[in-house]
């Protein structure tokens, strides 16, 4: 395969992000008539290389050959003219044009300055007929399967001539049967000579359809493998690679009595039967794939989004939590994943988004106090260590690691006796990560409950005294400190056969 | 600490500009004709305004979260058009004025309920109420007038204080505007109106509770509407079914003049209240030099959309980005040749109605 001139070639490409790598030195070939997977954590830089190679962003160094010749993509739609295409978890289409309007858009056949319905619908048929898919071109994208709107998707490719198909995580919505359906379309496309990327969590998937595997770590390139000589634990291995280093402070606590407990908890549609119990300084570290149910777990204990079936108990006793106000009134603490939206109003002033929570406490007879506000909120900022000229500063001007540290002063300022942290050093840099973990570990030696959602498996092997991990809405399995490794919590994270286990 | 304060220097120094401008309007004004300063025409040309006044207090708050409320003059009209009906039936004038606040917290509740626990958006459900509560003041007079009201009762909109004839609206609308200032910065209710304007989902996320605040400020705005219905009958000594039509544009016209961002977040009473004051100050003026309503229209929309060109183009203008500067040039081109049409326009029809 080697003799032959890859379709995309890529050599020493970097690209950054406001001083943070995102890929660094990362190469890839693709030849045509293979199925190239994509694999790493999250965060390692494949939706990064994705856009690179669509044109949505420029690479900062390195070089991109296609069939050969050099080539530089300004935009996305410099890309699709050299064929390359792409389809996502979530298709985009126009939910009210048709199938055919929809595969030829922009490029729709004309008769006599006027677009030809009839020969549109006839060009549209002909590719659908061709990936052997049943639908009539007339039919209007919005009443189509998530299933379907991909396969119109690949229509679409197919109809540009897409020499490269890029695959981004096409399966995770799908049924076994439909998935079924795009793989044999898949290994349709690839006997005809399209080279095709494909992304997927489900290492399975990886195993009936690759032929080869290219693994990313932390934006750098690991190693590019024939799928027929690596197993499942080859691959986790080297997906995640790194050894456990010392940087997490983990203190050890002795845990206390059970302060949340939670009972057969089901929020429809996002996860069923979660039951957990919670003690006194215990970091309960919870793991699991980007769309597993994790945050919707939080935000049902918090009450944004209340539970539809299931108990939540706080010392024993049942209680319900139907919004935020109520949550807090139990003590609860809730930092939430998405810092710009839900963690903090963007344009007013860090000491406006720290007292937020709290006022009815710094008000004296119902009257706004000014002068408690400002002490309560210059305490919170000090003892966090937040960079800013002043709590007159606005949170917007914030660095992202400052951002987070205004979120957690926030919710100390409400002495939570449990703090649920949702994904707390995501995009934060290192110094400030450190100093989030430090602060974990403290607050657990002085009796919270603490509830940590996590993407980053270090981090959750680092802090947890404990660690649950979800998959597809369901309490998968349940680990102790002492015997959790990545490659097991990977494994029970992507619903890999638990023969594999050792 | 203060919400004020978190609105950037800008809006301290619009608000500048509104007392410049009113500034400048009172000497012209003053220097074009000399009835301006007559303090018995000032007296009588500021209760013309209240009723306006009344509705944008609630209004303002409304604006600040990123709502709007189209329904206040339809409110008022409802609301005293059942007073006058009620008052023509026999009942005391005391207690069907009651009944009329009654019937504005009732039609501000309606709105608020649509808005804030149906979620549906404040325009649609404002534009329905707007259409809905002007139709059942028809079905409440029909096309009479309620006639007769007692002397007493009439105080609340001709009565004045003193001397100098302070009128007595405008007593009510100093007081009802300390209590809306007072509610905007030194309660907890006035910081979370901010917080639902900039984001209002990270304010749930805190426990703010939402709902309810939106709740009551349609409340607040059915109140205050009926209660400048109740000044405006009071005024003209009678009600008719149609009082007040058009009269939600200029209440949302002096809260935008006055700097309150038309997509919530930011804002200041004071702003508003001096943006009421300008809009008065400017339609008296023209008044007086015999310049018609439609005229006055025209000065008064220039403004609006002036209020928010300028803060536009002065963003971009310290912006030092050079391509957005380029859009800037284009923008103020756009602004000056406005400014021509606006100026042709206006001395031509001054001119042709003095003549």
């Amino acid at each position: 395969m080697n003799d032959k001139i890859p379709v995309i070639r890529m050599r020493h490409v970097s690209k950054s992000f406001g001083g943070v790598h995102a890929l660094k030195d990362v190469q890839l070939d693709i030849f045509s008539g293979e199925v190239h997977a994509l694999l790493g954590e999250n965060g390692a830089g494949k939706s990064t290389l994705i856009k690179v190679i669509t044109g949505v962003h420029q690479p900062d160094e390195g070089e991109i050959d296609l069939n050969g010749e050099r080539v530089y993509f300004n935009n996305p739609r410099e890309a699709q003219h050299q064929g390359i295409a792409a389809i996502y978890q979530e298709p985009s289409l126009f939910p009210d044009l048709s199938i055919a309007e929809n595969i030829l858009v922009g490029r729709q056949p004309l008769r006599g300055g006027r677009v030809s319905w009839g020969q549109m619908n006839k060009e549209a048929g002909a590719l659908l007929k061709r990936l052997g898919v049943d639908l009539n071109p007339r039919t209007k994208a919005r009443n189509l399967s998530v299933a379907q709107q991909q396969m119109v998707e690949i229509a679409r490719a197919l109809s540009v001539e897409a020499r490269v198909l890029i695959m981004d995580e096409p399966t995770s919505s799908l049924t076994s049967n439909e998935v079924d359906e795009l793989f044999r379309i898949t290994k349709q496309l690839r006997a005809e000579g399209t080279a095709v990327i494909f992304i997927s969590h489900r290492l399975e998937e990886l195993f009936a359809l690759a032929d080869r595997v290219t693994t990313l770590r932390d934006g750098e390139y690991v190693g590019t493998r024939e799928m027929a000589d690596v197993t499942t634990e080859g691959l986790i291995q080297m997906m995640v690679g790194r050894k456990l280093d010392d940087l997490f402070p983990k203190q050890a606590v002795e845990i206390g009595e059970v302060v949340l407990e939670v009972d057969h908890l089901s929020v429809n549609g996002a996860f069923k039967d979660i039951s957990f119990k919670l003690h006194a300084g215990e970091i309960l570290g919870m793991a699991g794939l980007v769309g597993a149910g994790r945050t919707d777990v939080a935000r049902s204990i918090f009450g944004v989004k209340p539970a539809t079936a299931g108990e939540i108990k706080i010392d024993g006793e049942t209680v319900e939590i139907n919004s935020p106000q109520k949550a807090m009134a139990l003590g609860i603490g809730y930092v939430p994943e998405d810092r710009q939206n839900h963690g903090l109003i963007l344009p007013m002033t860090i000491g406006d988004n720290v007292t937020l929570p709290m006022l009815d406490t710094y008000a004296t007879k119902g009257w706004l106090n000014p002068k408690k506000e400002k002490a309560a909120a210059v305490e919170g900022v000090q003892k966090l260590e937040v960079k800013a000229y002043g709590i007159e500063q606005k949170a917007a001007e914030l660095s992202g690691g400052n951002q987070q540290k205004v979120v957690l002063a926030k919710w100390l300022s409400t002495n939570p006796r449990i703090l649920i942290l949702d994904e707390p050093t995501r995009g934060i840099d290192v110094g400030t990560k450190a100093a989030v973990h430090g602060l974990m570990s403290n607050l657990a030696s002085q009796g919270m409950a603490i509830l940590m959602i996590s993407s980053e498996l270090p981090e959750v092997l680092g802090m947890s005294d404990r660690i649950l991990v979800m998959r597809e809405g369901l309490l998968t399995k349940e680990f102790d400190r002492s015997d959790a490794t990545q490659e097991k919590l990977m494994m029970a994270a992507t619903g890999t056969v638990e023969a594999a286990l050792p | 600490m203060t919400s004020k304060q978190s609105l950037g220097d800008f809006f301290k120094r619009w608000e500048w500009l509104l007392v410049l401008l009113i500034f400048l309007v009172t000497i012209v004004n003053a220097r074009l004709t000399p009835y301006f300063l007559d303090t018995r025409n000032l007296m009588r040309a500021t209760s013309d305004f209240m009723e306006l006044g009344l509705m944008m207090l609630p209004m303002v708050f409304i604006i600040i979260t990123g709502n709007i409320d189209l329904s206040v003059a339809s409110m008022m009209a409802m609301c005293a058009s059942l007073m006058g009906w009620l008052h023509m039936q026999g009942t005391n004038i005391w207690v069907a004025m009651a009944a009329a606040l009654l019937l504005g917290l009732l039609a501000g509740f309606l709105n608020g309920y649509l808005v804030a626990r149906v979620k549906l958006p404040s325009l649609v459900v404002t534009l329905g109420t707007f259409a809905f509560y002007r139709g059942m003041a028809y079905a409440l007079l029909g096309d009479q007038a309620a006639r007769g009201y007692p002397e007493s009762f009439t105080f609340l909109g001709q009565g004045s204080i003193g001397s100098i004839r302070f009128p007595f609206s405008a007593v009510l609308f100093i007081i009802f505007a300390v209590i809306f200032s007072l509610i905007l910065y030194k309660l907890k209710f006035g910081r979370y109106l901010y917080v639902i304007g900039n984001n209002e989902e990270a304010g749930f996320y805190a426990g703010v509770n939402v709902v309810r605040t939106k709740l009551l400020i349609f409340m607040m705005s059915g109140f205050m509407s009926a209660l400048a219905g109740i000044v405006l009958a009071a005024r003209f000594g009678s009600t008719r079914p149609d009082i007040g039509t058009g009269l939600e544009l200029a209440v949302i016209t002096a809260v935008v003049l006055g700097g309150v961002s038309i997509s919530g977040g930011s804002g200041t009473m004071i702003g508003a209240i001096l943006a009421l004051v300008l809009i008065g100050e400017m339609r008296f003026g023209m008044g007086l030099i015999n310049i018609p309503g439609q005229g006055q229209n025209i000065v008064i929309g220039f403004l609006l959309i002036l209020s928010i060109l300028i803060p536009h183009v002065g963003r971009e203008l310290t912006s030092g980005n050079v391509k957005v500067n380029k859009a800037m040039v284009g923008k103020t081109a756009v602004a000056l040749i406005m400014i021509a049409l606006f100026a042709i326009f206006f001395f031509w029809s001054r001119t042709l109605l003095i003549a």
